[in-house]
């Protein structure tokens, strides 16, 4: 599976992440190679095999629907790069 | 005195109720060890000796009276920078968490609080736990305390829990916790000659360790000994409401029945892991280890896993597309680092670009990729029913035998800088132990040799769900077999 340099691009757009032109460049033949070598699970017959979604066979607990927690907005922004009031400040979003 | 930090956590613990030393001498011991060790090691990306001290003196009171002593009380542990301390930095090893001071502490090293141990400060390890060789850390890599014989090239540690397998080979804490994704525990500790064990995904909490790839991230220690194994993860396991993953199931005492031997015990030798890639003595410390097991009273039987070639590549989809999606929270608004950019998408692109390490962005590039419209099936749903697959190996193999004997890794401890130019090549280090956690068994790496370069080399048990016991109990007969492997004395200080 070849990665060109524009699907790289759109990829690190999708993740959020900004890529220079030499990464761009380096992550096309990295991320390629990675694809290329996990192609080989195309030989594993998958008909009529569940997928896993746990390993462990049990059933999620419940409890009971209630506050047990809360209260506590200071140490929730304590590590904020920025914050006023208890509210986590981000540049404008809106015009 | 003789020198503390060379007891095992068992022998400290005897020393503690005995009185021959307090806990405050045996965790200055240590912190004295850090001091004039850690320059040249890298383990300690942040030593607490004032909080250790604190932690010890309270020790100290506590086992004073008898009674109310915990059972790891005054011993000093280092902990790996995956788990969350409270008030204490916690970074990942990422740029990205920056200055992080969780408010909250971890349920595993709680749990270790609880039963009176003592925190030395917190280990280095691969960035968000993904490597093979701890040199991905933002703190810069680990150096293994072992070197070939006649050589000084600095040997790698493993990874990712490398700050965790070198301080405890260095004796710089009596034991560590670390965590184990593909293999993150005992791959370093089969690397440094140590004792490391990943138990049954939910024998552990999760709640509070830096997620990586939830549905394989567990747990466990790296110690001196079986023994020393045996110890930690009883206080370290335990069902934790946080954690709904985390199993309602008794945790065993693993001590009491470490000497009961192998007498009976079915021990399988997969036929598929004889791969290429193994080197000749990994393959000769095999047999090694089927003829200690044999004589030791346990019978050997062939099995078949047919699906194992299958485990890395549908790894390699798993973890990525699983790390992609936890480690988009850090977006630079609620903690950790921010760079300021136009507008808010900027901000979030720029601050992850100065964040994130090239190993990270690789991993969550593939994951993006991987879960983007249209590939979902051809990836990540094949990949997990491979997994199916790979599970269902292991679920006919335990009709007939109890345990699994293989290798840890293919080879020793490699230089640094051998395998980072070719990411795949770093990837076949977890080839024996990638399949433990996509199947979600307990699995341990014991020393088990040396290799012809005088580095170690470790055997890998896996068990059967919740049967860590029984994993624990032929580990410990292979150490009987084996001895202990002892790092040379102190060069890097």
């Amino acid at each position: 599976m070849h990665v060109d340099e524009a699907t790289v691009r759109r990829i690190a757009r999708l993740a959020r992440i900004k890529i220079t032109d030499a990464e761009a460049q380096g992550l096309e033949g990295e991320l390629s190679s990675i694809l290329d070598w996990v192609e080989q699970l195309k030989e594993v017959d998958t008909d009529n095999v569940e997928p896993m979604t746990r390993v462990v066979p049990i059933s999620l607990k419940q409890r009971e629907d209630v506050v047990n927690d809360g209260e506590k907005a200071a140490a929730i922004v304590a590590n904020a790069p920025m914050s006023e009031d208890n509210f986590f400040v981000v540049p404008k979003v809106v015009e | 005195m003789t020198d503390l930090t060379k007891l095992t956590l068992a022998e400290a613990r005897d020393g503690l109720k005995s009185k021959d030393f307090t806990s405050v001498e045996l965790t200055q011991a240590h912190i004295e060890a850090i001091e004039a060790g850690n320059a040249g090691l890298n383990v300690y990306v942040l030593p607490t000796p004032e909080f250790a001290l604190e932690q010890a003196r309270a020790s100290d009171k506590r086992l004073a009276k008898k009674s109310k002593a915990g059972d790891l009380e005054g011993l000093p542990l280092g902990i790996k920078d995956l788990f969350c301390t409270q008030g204490i930095r916690t970074t990942a090893c990422s740029n990205i968490l920056d200055d992080f001071k969780p408010a909250y502490e971890s349920t595993v090293t709680q749990n270790l609080w609880t039963a009176g141990a003592v925190m030395l400060g917190k280990l280095n390890n691969d960035e968000f736990a993904m490597g093979s060789s701890n040199e991905t850390s933002a703190f810069g890599p680990v150096v293994n305390p072992w070197r070939r014989e006649g050589k000084t090239d600095k040997l790698v540690p493993g990874g990712s829990s490398g700050g965790s397998s070198a301080a405890v080979a260095a004796d710089l804490c009596l034991a560590a916790t670390a965590t184990d994704t593909g293999g993150s525990i005992r791959q370093p500790a089969a690397l440094t000659g140590t004792v490391g064990i990943k138990p049954t995904y939910g024998r552990c909490s999760r709640w509070g360790i830096v997620a990586f790839a939830s549905s394989l991230d567990q747990a466990g220690p790296i110690t001196k000994t079986v023994r020393d194994a045996a110890l930690m993860l009883k206080v370290m396991a335990g069902h934790d409401p946080k954690d709904s993953t985390s199993v309602d199931a008794e945790v065993p005492d693993y001590e009491a029945n470490l000497e009961d031997g192998v007498k009976g015990l079915r021990v399988g030798v997969p036929k598929e892991y004889r791969i290429d890639g193994m080197s000749q003595e990994a393959a000769k410390l095999w047999d090694q280890g089927i003829a200690w097991l044999k004589d030791a009273g346990a019978t050997i039987h062939e099995i078949s896993l047919p699906h194992t070639k299958y485990a890395l590549p549908a790894y390699y989809i798993i973890a990525p597309a699983e790390a992609s999606s936890n480690l988009a929270r850090y977006d630079g608004v609620r903690y950790g680092l921010r760079k300021p950019g136009k507008d808010l998408i900027d901000t979030y692109e720029e601050t992850r670009a100065a964040g994130f390490g090239a190993e990270v962005k690789r991993r969550v590039l593939i994951g993006t990729y991987v879960l983007s419209a249209g590939y979902y099936d051809a990836y990540y749903l094949k990949a997990q029913k491979v997994r199916t697959l790979i599970k269902g190996d292991f679920d006919k193999a335990w009709d007939k035998v109890d345990v699994v004997l293989t290798p840890t890794t293919p080879s020793p401890a490699f230089a640094f800088g051998e395998k980072t130019g070719d990411p795949l090549q770093m990837y076949l280090e977890d080839i024996f132990t990638v399949t433990v956690n996509m199947a979600g068994l307990p699995g341990i790496s014991v020393p088990a040799g040396l290799s012809s370069e005088g580095t170690p080399l470790g055997l890998q048990l896996i068990g059967k769900p919740f049967d860590e016991a029984t994993l624990l109990r032929a580990a410990q007969s292979i150490e009987d077999a084996a001895g202990r492997f002892h790092a040379p004395d102190r060069w890097w200080i």
